[in-house]
């Protein structure tokens, strides 16, 4: 490893040694709880990707392109722009969150840090968790504070920010787990892009079906608490369960 | 007793010759059933007080649906066993399921808009049943693309099987929301017969078409089965004698 | 008998119906039929080259 690789490598040390296969003998591998382990691991993610910041913006200007797709494939009317605008919203975060899973496990898988955890001793299940978190924080979080100001140009009012931010926000991080779970079946198949697509998008129909809801709902000023509620049943579910799925699949796949 | 039963079921070999043996006795019968539900339902049945003639669509769309959600449960419980007891054998079964499956969603959804076409106007309604038809329809190509994407095949296998395994448990949530998402809109629902109380005479063939096309499924699937453990069991000395004999 | 054909008006409807439904059950017999016999080909081929790696 050389050039900023090394650097991050010996920023990360501290982070990397308990997770490194034999690099402690017994503690803070064994002793550092599954817990300490995941932030570890949260922390290392976040860090790496912060390196490569250019690649954090690639699903956001996804997400905006796709946004002016529709006004200029339909009708620069604000009021008919305004009626599609829960669709527009919700198709562009599905597909930009699509794009965005790619680099959940690709770096990892690529330079055998996944194999790393599924070996370290510690639960991969935590880990994945932590990866996912990661991946949520660094695209699904940012792509809910962008929705709105994609929602404004579609002639949403601005009464309906909070909502929409709400609603792609906890949509979100559901679309991370059932990322997770394709991302970790689909590990080394080449241009498994369409693949992932396939797998990932009748899982994530749910989150569409009540998002689009809640954000219409929004828009129209009417109370919107029951589709995001929903939201956040189908967040709960998928937080309980993607991540064992997740680390199923990851073992499967390495093996 | 009944676990050497059960461990007897692991071996390819004698799920092989049992599969073999097994095939006629689902054939045939499901030829009667289907023969007869065709005939019940084209000729003697009577035609629906409000949709006349163009009701006995029933008469195929309903078992090809039906087909296409027990064609899924069976391959996500074989899936599960294969996972979870390491069985090749589980993995050939729901290997096997996954083409007949997909094949019968496709016909469940033709005939649906079908009949949708006479009954709504159009020949697609986003009604629940059928976008959910939709979706599971995309499930089975998934996990048919899934499979064929992955080289390795214990790995295809297990991959496979653990998506069958996260489908199964969507799909209760999928149909939710969609049912939920059709309600909200008021689109005219399910093909629903005038009466709510059918005549035998028209029942009848709608029970004897479920059971053939169960009993056809069986027989399909001790076929792909005999060709899934083939495919599993590279060196095996029995082979010798099933492939040459 | 024409009236059974016509089927009421309908017959646009539920002849193709029925003809989808035929075609995809003996598809599935012809496949599955077929993926048969193609394994015990591949199965015999596989022996053979065994045979002849000793």
């Amino acid at each position: 490893m050389s050039g900023p690789e090394s650097h991050v490598a010996h920023a990360l040390a501290p982070v990397a040694t308990p997770l490194a296969l034999g690099a402690q003998p017994a503690h803070p591998a064994r002793s550092a709880s599954a817990f300490e382990a995941a932030r570890l691991a949260l922390r290392r993610d976040l860090q790496l990707a912060f390196r490569k910041r250019s690649q954090l913006v690639q699903p956001l200007a996804f997400f905006a392109m796709v946004t002016l797709l529709f006004p200029l494939a339909i009708s620069p009317e604000l009021s008919r722009l305004r009626e599609l605008a829960p669709g527009v919203l919700w198709v562009g975060a599905l597909l930009a969150s699509l794009l965005a899973l790619e680099f959940l496990f690709r770096d990892d898988a690529h330079d055998g840090t996944l194999e790393q955890y599924a070996l370290s001793g510690q639960s991969l299940t935590a880990l994945i968790f932590a990866k996912t978190l990661a991946h949520w924080l660094l695209t699904g979080l940012p792509l809910a504070l962008m929705a709105p100001l994609a929602a404004l140009s579609l002639g949403v009012g601005v009464a309906a920010v909070p909502g929409i931010v709400a609603a792609v926000a906890v949509g979100s991080v559901t679309l991370s787990l059932i990322g997770s779970i394709g991302g970790a079946l689909t590990l080394g198949i080449k241009r498994s892009g369409a693949l992932l697509s396939l797998l990932t998008l009748p899982l994530s129909l749910p989150v569409l079906i009540f998002g689009a809801r809640a954000t219409q709902l929004a828009i129209h000023g009417t109370p919107f608490l029951a589709p995001l509620e929903l939201l956040g049943a189908l967040a709960v579910f998928a937080i309980t369960l993607a991540p064992l799925a997740a680390a199923a699949a990851v073992r499967i796949s390495l093996e | 007793m009944t676990w050497t039963w059960f461990h007897r079921l692991a071996s390819p070999p004698h799920v092989y010759a049992l599969a073999a043996r097994l095939t006629p006795w689902f054939a045939w019968p499901a030829a009667l059933c289907i023969v007869a539900g065709l005939w019940g339902g084209l000729v003697l049945a009577p035609p629906d007080y409000q949709q006349g003639d163009g009701f006995r669509i029933l008469y195929v769309h309903a078992p090809s649906a039906w087909m296409s959600l027990m064609v899924y449960m069976t391959m996500a419980i074989a899936a599960a066993i294969g996972l979870i007891w390491r069985m090749k054998v589980a993995h050939a079964v729901a290997a096997s399921c996954a083409p007949i499956g997909a094949s019968f969603t496709f016909a469940a959804l033709v005939t649906g808009a079908l009949w949708g076409e006479p009954m709504w106007g159009t020949y697609w309604e986003w009604d629940p049943r059928l976008t959910s038809e939709l979706v599971l329809l995309f499930l089975y190509l998934g996990y048919m693309g899934l499979r064929a994407g992955i080289e390795d095949p214990q790995r295809a296998d297990r991959a496979s099987a653990l998506l069958a395994i996260v489908g199964v448990v969507n799909v209760p949530i999928i149909h939710y929301s969609v049912t939920w998402w059709n309600s909200l809109h008021q689109a005219p629902s399910v093909m629903r017969l005038a009466k709510p109380a059918m005549p035998f005479a028209m029942v009848a063939p709608l029970l004897l078409m479920l059971l053939g096309f169960t009993l056809l499924f069986v027989a399909l699937l001790l076929t792909r089965l005999r060709s899934e453990v083939l495919a599993r069991e590279r060196s095996a000395s029995w082979i010798r004698e099933v492939v040459t004999g | 008998m024409r009236s059974f054909f016509d089927m009421g008006g309908y017959a646009a409807f539920v002849w193709p119906a029925y003809a989808v439904t035929l075609a995809v059950i003996g598809l599935n017999i012809v496949w599955a039929r077929r993926a048969l016999a193609r394994a015990r080909e591949e199965a015999r081929r596989r022996l053979q080259m065994q045979r002849e790696a000793r």
